[in-house]
């Protein structure tokens, strides 16, 4: 945060945070929380988004890709979910917009695009090129490997809906024990 | 042409991301899926044309040549198998579709069925086409990851019990083919089946024996092969009938196209294989013996079913171009007639609203096109001619009187399941379609889909069984051309010539 003239911040608060430290719509009314855990996944989340982000790119010439990618950013939904979830889903629920299974079929309909796409222009069906961008060469089928990205990250969100807040939920209803 | 060959293996999985992406509009999931399959049973009869007329259609995917990239490789037998599996998974969604619109509502979208429906679609496409022995094991991986959602789902008790049996099999199974994979790729170095069939050929014998029978064991756990059916009678039965109908149909004969695909091109024989001719009058008669003790009337199907890929290993043991092609016909028409017995049980159960023969009775009376649905498809696999049956046993048969005095006997039993299966279906036919009319059995769970005993069942149901029916009959109507199809696909397998020049060019 750096201090810009209109807002005037005064010297011993200069490295104060602009936020909140725990999470945002964590639910306030739960007994059993963690503020120690909330506040570290503050930190933690867009870490390990960037990182997984990074596993994503640097995928075609070193350890990483789609897979991996994109299950380090499903551990840091996991990780929020751990924080700030409960029965309710409340923090993966309020958060997220997008419903898990467009996101597995947005990545899958990726996927298949690029691999259909060198037909066009008279390739083989999967083959890939290597395309300047700004400057960098991509591989194209670095878009196959978003594809998988956002397929994994689809699958570890349904996982924590249907497996995580479904769970709790049929619990609190009292419907966890069955014969 | 080549960029074809990807489509039957692609395009279901483009289904699949639509129909997840459009869950919340069920009438467009359900066109999607349609539209998918129709798609692909096109294309796979244009490749079976181009296959038939100027030889194998390969492809090499990202444009990496053979013996180090995956191809795919579309010949006679898997243009045709890819064909008639393709044909018979659409008519299964046909009934699927409207069997949930009259449980469900017209409004019910789902998540899961359509996406997996079509995945399993994948598998088994890639299945047939691949020609990679790794791909085969991904294959294998895609179409029973799909089939253990479409097993378990809207359970209970008892088929959660009966689901666990099948997965806990299939994975023994694909832990052996991952075991098979690694000893074959640590003998030879490469994984790709044109090439192992030279490199297996140069191995020493005693290890190619053990290569070969762990693919047969690997396979013939997925094939149902006797004495390694036992899972397949507890399982099946317990699914929704197009379910069970789509995995009868499908599955098993996916194992027996693998284990003729392997058999014939990696580890080719000279002369009839006793062990394999041994195991086949073991399936024969264990599946049909079986066949004559049950009640449930799924169950009594499924036995069946173990009974008659005794028949198709029977064509793969006598290990010529006769036997082969009697086995790729005996595969075609007992894809159909056993997906179209499970679809008219499904109707039968609906309509007594039990799956136990005892309490069923005097059908005949009350639902004859049930009854002619039911007769028709009984005959054809007990083999009465004209039927597709009759046509393709006697290929079977043929095969086995030019063989050996061995493979003479064992076609000795081939006529003794038959006739063991006709006493089976004409002892359903007796209790269940004459005597004493009886009342439909009240629905005990309305929540499962196993047992629906209300008369509630739409046109489109009878439709889709109907077709295949239709198929069935046609299949005996062109068996000319049909067979000679098949005499050329045994004759390509046997020669491996064709298969190795496309591939390795």
């Amino acid at each position: 945060m750096t201090a810009t003239p209109e807002q005037k911040i005064p010297f011993e608060q200069w490295d104060a945070p602009s936020g909140e430290w725990t999470l945002p719509g964590a639910c306030p009314v739960r007994t059993n929380r963690t503020l120690l855990l909330e506040a570290a996944t503050r930190f933690l989340f867009p870490v390990v988004l960037v990182f997984s982000v990074y596993l994503l790119i640097v995928g075609h010439y070193a350890p990483g890709g789609g897979f991996q990618g994109g299950l380090t950013a499903g551990l840091a939904f996991v990780l929020r979910y751990i924080a700030g979830g409960g029965s309710e889903g409340v923090e993966i629920g309020s958060r997220l917009r997008l419903r898990p299974p467009v996101l597995m079929g947005t990545g899958l309909l990726l996927a298949m695009i690029t691999a259909f796409a060198p037909v066009l222009v008279g390739r083989p069906v999967l083959s890939s090129a290597k395309v300047s961008f700004l400057g960098v060469e991509v591989v194209s089928s670095l878009l196959l490997d978003v594809g998988v990205y956002l397929l994994i990250i689809g699958v570890v969100l349904d996982l924590l809906r249907s497996l995580g807040s479904g769970i709790e939920r049929d619990a609190e209803a009292g419907q966890g024990e069955r014969p | 042409m080549s960029t074809l060959v990807t489509l039957p293996v692609l395009l279901p999985i483009l289904g699949a991301a639509l129909s997840v992406i459009f869950v919340r509009q069920a009438t467009l999931q359900r066109l999607i899926g349609i539209v998918v399959l129709v798609a692909v049973c096109v294309v796979a009869a244009v490749l079976l044309v181009a296959a038939d007329r100027t030889g194998p259609v390969v492809v090499e995917l990202g444009g990496w040549p053979a013996p180090v990239g995956i191809v795919l490789v579309a010949d006679r037998l898997s243009a045709l198998l890819l064909l008639i599996s393709t044909v018979v998974t659409l008519a299964v969604l046909v009934y699927a579709i409207d069997q949930r619109i009259s449980d469900y509502g017209r409004d019910t979208a789902s998540t899961t069925f359509h996406p997996i429906f079509l995945l399993l679609s994948t598998g088994v496409s890639l299945a047939y086409l691949t020609g990679d022995l790794f791909s085969l094991f991904v294959a294998f991986e895609i179409m029973l990851a799909a089939s253990y959602v479409l097993i378990t789902r809207r359970t209970n008790a008892e088929r959660i019990r009966s689901g666990m049996t099948y997965v806990i099999i299939s994975l023994t199974s694909s832990l052996l083919f991952l075991t098979t994979i690694a000893l074959v790729y640590a003998s030879t170095g490469t994984v790709n089946l044109a090439d192992l069939a030279g490199r297996v050929a140069a191995l020493p014998p005693g290890l190619r024996t053990l290569l070969s029978m762990l693919t047969i064991v690997t396979f013939g756990i997925k094939a149902a092969m006797v004495p390694l059916h036992f899972w397949l009678p507890d399982s099946y039965p317990n699914a929704p009938a197009p379910v069970t109908a789509l995995f009868a149909g499908l599955l098993t004969k996916v194992g027996i196209y693998a284990l003729l695909r392997t058999q014939t091109l990696i580890f080719p024989g000279d002369g009839p294989s006793a062990v394999l001719l041994v195991l086949a009058v073991l399936t024969m008669v264990v599946g049909a013996l079986g066949a004559l003790a049950q009640n449930d009337l799924n169950r009594l199907l499924s036995f069946l079913l173990v009974s008659h890929i005794g028949f198709m290993l029977f064509g793969l043991a006598v290990d010529d171009a006769r036997g082969a092609a009697g086995t790729a016909l005996y595969i075609v028409h007992h894809i159909t007639v056993q997906a179209t017995l499970f679809l008219v049980s499904g109707l039968i159960t609906r309509r007594t609203g039990t799956v136990s023969i005892d309490q069923m009775g005097g059908l005949a009376r009350r639902s004859p096109v049930l009854a002619v649905l039911f007769a028709v498809p009984a005959l054809t696999l007990a083999g009465i001619p004209p039927t597709s049956g009759f046509v393709a046993k006697l290929a079977l048969l043929q095969a086995g009187a030019a063989g050996t005095v061995g493979t003479v006997v064992v076609a000795g039993f081939v006529v003794l399941a038959s006739l063991l299966t006709l006493w089976a279906v004409v002892r359903v036919w007796i209790r269940v379609f004459w005597g004493a009319d009886k009342e439909p059995l009240p629905d005990d769970d309305p929540h499962d889909e196993l047992v629906i005993g209300t008369s509630k069942t739409s046109a489109p149901m009878y439709v889709a069984s109907a077709a295949l029916v239709a198929v069935s009959i046609a299949i005996a109507a062109a068996a000319g051309p049909l067979s000679a199809v098949t005499e050329r696909a045994g004759a390509d397998l046997i020669a491996r010539v064709p298969y190795l020049e496309a591939v390795l060019g």
